[in-house]
């Protein structure tokens, strides 16, 4: 028997009918979910062709992307932005109603950015196939799913056969070896991945995440490396389950229970890429080097040690970027005043994350000037973080404390970064105007976000940690 | 909606729009996603390059030329990164685009637009400098021969994967195609304990 990666495992066992010259393969996929943003129209195609759901009970929608972060008014009225923001969530609300879809919407204990309530309710389960109208799906590869994010036509496809046309993407391993340092999170592990390989090294591979510095994180910081995948262009990334998914995932919602789950979790472990496997492509990453990143430029690729500075820019196109983030090349993080913190989102928006964040600012103050939103990924997030009160070590340090949603990640409803401002963010894009119109974004951790909130510029976390442990 | 016009060949003048890395976010910006149709994107097309915030036009090309003209767009390299709204490739067939051409076109904006019968042509790095370097120019498209051809006479090959490139030409829709199926995919579930 020849030696199977990951990748191949997963991609094998949800072929429907397999990829020829002149055809792609039927790959099944075993979970969809939706949000209100990228699903109407193939609400609509459905409906012009006469066709319901196929599988409602694989199909599971959520309202993150358009709604406010603000609490309704007494009359039980959100502030959405805008009254066509309002009809997208009513047309979800009404699309899901009419095909028999669970739809966690405002009500439900589970609303929440889909790609963190889809792990966070077992949704998500090692060896599926996982698919939205969202480029980080991704994310859900830290499960060892093949997660990948689709178009609208594609969310019209599956709703309609639970199958999508697809071609074999290439593998490529990255592996992560030795040892963070202290301070080193997750998100500096995937901003190290990404400004090694290029904005498009990954275009047309299925990554798999492996190595010492990999099985060390937890699943929260796995899924932050999964769900920069797409940032290298990547069509997914991956992490083979190991017992650390397994304790994670145990006793949630939709998972199997009791013995059920023993069984399968027995299959999960069999997921990992088999010794002597061959990728297309791979590549390694000392762990032991990595230290808290922060992005320079206009793309996530972009990024650099905060200790390092700011580089000087080697061609046109970091030229350029440095020329829209105001800053000149060769100068200290340290300079950047920083207008807007954005805690939140779907690659840094769990407990792990508010906890990082929370324990850099307990005590201190953000700094004058700065307008710091804690947003929680969940409802879930938002019920747990309050029992730790971890919402009131953010409302006292003077940051604001938001519903569950997409929010300043993609400024789609309301919460936004002014023209000019400077963003210190978590979430996972730094496009020129993707926080609003004329916005600069500096994508880290949330320990540097944090750290930048309190210090009013772009600042290495370790040195409040430092002072911690004196 | 559901059978696209079948592509053969076409000849246009190119639109060139230099900077590399041109995101979705640019192609439109996520404060224009609230819509529920895919029509009349085109005037949002490049929204923040084109209009002040008070809505006023910038001096910017797009502004200026007329779209029924240049209906072939040379993007920088590296077009097409960024989210998965298929929002982009809809704005940019409204706007009057028929094909995109890079030297790198990003994979789900690459099959957003073989979806909606836009063309994505990929071009080797000199390819790409002799469009640059005459962007007025008047190149042919010929889906057929998978042929581009520029003004001065040099015709390039280029590669679509052929099931979109079938799909294109003879306009076959592709969730039919899935859905003749569909006796498959339940043979499917029954075996792989998939089944409702
Ligand atoms: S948080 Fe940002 S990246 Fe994640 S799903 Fe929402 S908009 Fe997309």
């Amino acid at each position: 028997m020849t030696a199977k990666s990951l990748f191949e495992k997963v991609w094998d066992a949800h072929v429907v009918e397999p990829e020829g010259a002149d055809k792609p393969a039927v790959l099944y996929i075993d979970l969809h979910l939706v949000h209100e943003v990228t699903s109407p129209q193939a609400f609509s195609e459905l409906d012009a062709r006469g066709l319901k759901v196929r599988r409602p009970d694989r199909t599971f929608a959520t309202l993150d992307h358009s709604i406010p972060t603000l609490a309704p008014d007494a009359d039980g009225n959100r502030p959405y932005v805008t009254a066509q923001a309002k009809k997208q969530v009513e047309t979800l609300e009404a699309n899901a109603a009419n095909n028999g879809l669970r739809l966690f919407g405002y009500d439900a204990e589970n609303r929440g950015v889909v790609h963190v309530i889809g792990p966070e309710m077992g949704l998500t389960q090692p060896g599926y196939t996982v698919v939205c109208g969202d480029s980080h799906t991704s994310t859900h590869g830290a499960f060892g799913c093949i997660a990948f994010g689709i178009g609208t036509s594609e969310v019209g496809h599956v709703l309609a056969t639970q199958c999508l046309a697809q071609r074999k993407p290439k593998t490529m391993r990255i592996t992560v070896d030795g040892k963070l340092q202290p301070g080193v999170t997750g998100k500096d592990v995937a901003l190290t991945v990404i400004a090694t390989l290029g904005f498009s090294g990954g275009t047309g591979y299925a990554l798999e995440y492996a190595g010492d510095v990999i099985r060390e994180l937890d699943m929260e910081g796995r899924m932050t490396v999964c769900n920069l995948s797409i940032e290298a262009g990547a069509r997914c990334g991956m992490i083979a389950p190991d017992q650390k998914t397994i304790d994670w995932l145990r006793g949630r919602q939709y998972v199997p229970q009791g013995e059920a789950y023993d069984e399968a979790a027995k299959g999960w472990l069999a997921l990992a890429s088999d010794e002597g496997a061959v990728f297309d492509k791979e590549i390694r990453i000392d762990g032991s080097t990595i230290e808290p990143m922060a992005t320079w430029g206009t793309s996530p690729d972009q990024g650099a040690a905060i200790v390092r500075g700011v580089p000087v820019a080697g061609n046109e196109d970091q030229e350029r970027a440095l020329k829209y983030m105001g800053f000149t090349g060769g100068e200290a993080r340290e300079v950047e005043k920083v207008d807007v913190v954005f805690i939140g989102s779907c690659t840094n928006g769990r407990m792990a994350d508010l906890r990082a964040a929370a324990a850099i600012m307990k005590g201190r103050k953000v700094a004058p000037g700065v307008r710091a939103l804690v947003v929680p990924g969940s409802e879930w997030v938002r019920i747990e973080a309050e029992k730790e009160g971890l919402h009131e070590i953010f409302l006292e340090a003077g940051a604001e404390w938001r519903l569950p949603g997409c929010s300043m990640c993609i400024a789609m409803n309301g919460d936004f970064v002014l023209p000019g401002q400077l963003a210190v963010s978590t979430s996972n894009r730094n496009f020129e105007g993707r926080q609003g119109p004329g916005s600069r974004t500096v994508l880290a951790s949330p320990a540097t976000a944090a750290a930048s909130a309190v210090a009013g510029h772009v600042a290495d976390p370790r040195q409040f940690m430092a002072l911690e442990e004196a | 909606m559901s059978n696209q016009e079948p592509i053969h060949s076409f000849s246009s003048r190119i639109l060139v729009l230099p900077e590399a890395n041109i995101d979705t976010d640019q192609i439109i910006p996520a404060r224009f996603l609230t819509t529920t149709t895919k029509v009349g994107l085109g005037k949002v097309a490049f929204n923040d390059w084109r209009y002040n915030a008070d809505g006023s036009d910038k001096p910017h090309i797009l502004n200026q030329i007329d779209p029924t003209e240049h209906r072939v767009l040379v993007g920088g390299n590296n077009f097409g990164c960024g989210s998965s709204r298929e929002h982009a490739p809809w704005a940019l067939m409204d706007y009057g685009f028929q094909a995109v051409i890079s030297t790198e076109i990003a994979d789900i904006f690459k099959s957003n637009c073989l979806k909606n019968g836009l063309l994505p042509v990929v071009v080797s790095k000199e390819v790409h400098d002799k469009l640059l370097a005459n962007p007025q120019q008047r190149v042919t498209i010929d889906l057929q021969q998978n042929a581009l051809t520029l003004e001065d006479g040099t015709v390039i090959t280029f590669e679509v994967e052929a099931f979109a490139r079938q799909c294109l030409l003879e306009g076959v829709d592709a969730m039919g195609w899935l859905l003749k199926r569909l006796p498959d995919i339940e043979k499917f579930e029954q075996s792989h304990g998939k089944a409702a």
